[in-house]
């Protein structure tokens, strides 16, 4: 029977604000354990909740980047839970009236289709602390510096029909989150998780098969991973006679299957009670409109803009415009080179290879923008070939100076003198008498062997707009 | 609406409540009837009225996010009952 997979996405995005959603605890990563945990963290007695406005603003931010409804009243809910790294006993969070209502992102597929994929809501809520399984003499170890840092929880419609798309979605929710700067994004951190639900039916069936949730999932390879496997396992499951049970899984990257988690840890009644210590949180259109005027530019715009303004290709325009930092940096090299073409193929060329090389992000690059933007000058005015840019970027990778700095010092400096070429190209001539007479009998394929010959002789440092000129000439003789 | 014996152990074990046999024939009783008394109002007409989610008529005040805790773990710490490495100990967690 043919199958079709329905998968709708729970992502888990922590806000990069300074201070936690309801205290003025730091939510800086990476603290000593429990350094970062106040009183309201810890859910001592009296110590009340106040909600910080940058996480409002930040989830506001969101809502009107994917286009959604921005609830003007929202409210916050208590889901009740008993696990030692939650102190209260419940997690605040939002349950009938979310921040953020339904929006729409548009993902790219493989063929270069477009699909719209529908966002039912997005809400506020706090992050728990950390449980260390460790053995402490027998006991688990609580660290709550994460306890109370703000999550906006963005939960898809059931709209995705494979891993793979389910990647696409993911990837474009972490672009927008990164390019409006809410979160940094960091998956290896835990700024971004995400939870799957996948199920199967039948395809042509309407109703929805039997879904299981897939927990936690970290990374974007993980999540296609963890996917198809649990898609694979309905399908074994079902074609065996047998029938999926609704339940939560974890992922068990090493051994590339999910398995059950007992349920019983978490029973799925929550008993959501509006949270009587905040009050409803109301904003206006002003505030609304305040939010929506220091949006920058979305990846979407950006790439219609890049196509417009510099004459990129679909292709190029959208690798570039992936992420707000290679978008930034790709401007800023157009800038300084004033040649948009050139600085797309060097930044997706050269730079992006020299990063993947030395496992670097582009905000590290020890290339700045603009250095590469006068090396891409140094092409235009012919002190270098496109050929020996390439090795004078590598030495400038490596921090071994200015494009002119090492230009200099290595002697790399195009030779345009034609009288210097000319006497080379007349060495090569004179060296390969039976090549010349092929060549004037019709072997016009043999024009690349000479030039290859006079750039060899010259280390790759002729102007080759001039050896071809030159060359051409004296070889019609 | 009256509860059976069942919801209310599964209620109470929600909520990490132990229940003597002895209390458990009264405990029923007494939730039953805070329920009647719910379902009583759930007969009143709300046709628009709006859902009431906190009684006073006052809207979130916000704050500005800045930090404003300093690391007091110390002083947090003396008072629990087992700590160590700046951990918080907890009865072990069964994964």
């Amino acid at each position: 029977m043919e199958w079709e997979t329905v998968i709708g996405l729970e992502i888990h995005v922590q806000l990069s604000t300074r201070s936690k959603i309801f205290s003025g605890s730091s939510t800086q990563y990476g603290a000593e354990p429990n350094t970062q945990a106040s009183l309201v963290d810890l859910a001592m007695p009296g110590a009340l909740p106040v909600f910080n406005e940058n996480a409002l603003r930040k989830a506001v931010a969101f809502g009107l980047a994917i286009d959604a409804h921005i609830g003007k009243r929202s409210v916050f809910d208590r889901k009740n839970y008993f696990y030692p790294d939650s102190p209260k006993g419940y997690q605040i969070t939002q349950m009938d009236e979310p921040i953020v209502g339904l929006g729409e992102v548009d993902i790219v597929l493989d063929d270069g289709s477009t699909r719209t994929i529908g966002v039912t809501r997005a809400h506020l809520e706090e992050d728990a602390g950390k449980s260390l399984h460790e053995d402490f003499e027998g006991m688990t170890g609580i660290d709550l510096n994460r306890a109370g840092t703000p999550l906006l929880e963005i939960v898809s419609e059931p709209d995705l029909r494979s891993a793979k798309e389910a990647v696409a979605y993911l990837k474009k929710i972490h672009s927008i989150v990164t390019y409006i700067g809410i979160s940094d994004g960091n998956m290896a951190e835990g700024s971004l998780r995400c939870d799957a639900n996948v199920s199967i039916r039948p395809k042509g069936q309407t109703e929805f098969g039997t879904r299981t949730e897939i927990k936690n999932i970290n990374s974007f390879k993980f999540v296609e991973k963890a996917i198809n496997v649990e898609v694979q396992r309905h399908i074994d499951v079902i074609e065996d006679g047998g029938t999926i049970t609704q339940e939560t899984r974890l992922y068990d990257a090493d051994k590339n299957e999910t398995r059950s988690m007992r349920s019983k840890e978490f029973a799925n009644d929550y008993r959501y009670f509006p949270e009587p210590d905040l009050l409803p949180v109301e904003i206006d259109d002003a505030y609304i409109q305040d939010v929506r005027d220091h949006l920058p530019e979305l990846p979407d715009a950006k790439i219609e803009r890049f196509k417009a303004d510099y004459s990129l290709s679909d292709y190029d325009a959208t690798v570039l415009a992936a992420s707000r930092a290679m978008a930034d940096y790709f401007e800023a090299v157009v800038d300084v080179s004033k040649d948009a073409k050139l600085a797309a193929n060097w930044c997706m060329g050269e730079l992006a290879g020299q990063l993947n090389r030395y496992e670097q992000e582009i905000s590290d690059s020890p290339v700045s923008a603009a250095d590469l933007g006068l090396l891409i000058q140094r092409i235009q005015d012919n002190t270098v070939s496109n050929k020996i840019a390439k090795t004078v970027f590598e030495a400038m990778f490596r921090g071994e100076g200015s494009a002119d700095e090492i230009i200099e010092a290595q002697g790399l400096k195009q030779v345009s003198d034609s009288g210097a070429i000319e006497a080379m190209i007349d060495e090569v001539i004179a060296a390969n008498p039976g090549q010349v007479a092929d060549y004037r009998s019709g072997k016009d394929k043999l024009f690349g062997f000479f030039v290859g010959q006079v750039m060899k002789a010259s280390k790759g440092q002729a102007n080759p707009a001039q050896v071809n000129d030159i060359l051409k000439s004296k070889l019609q003789g | 609406m009256s509860l059976d014996r069942s919801q209310v152990e599964n209620v109470a074990q929600l909520a990490r409540l132990q229940v003597s046999e002895d209390a458990m024939s009264e405990t029923v009783a007494s939730l039953s009837s805070i329920l009647d008394l719910a379902d009583q109002l759930q007969k009143i007409n709300t046709d628009g009225v709006e859902p009431l989610s906190n009684p006073l008529d006052a809207t979130a005040r916000l704050r500005a996010d800045d930090v404003t805790e300093s690391n007091q773990r110390d002083a947090y710490q003396s008072i629990a009952p087992s700590a160590t490495d700046g951990l918080y100990l907890v009865p072990k967690v069964i994964e």
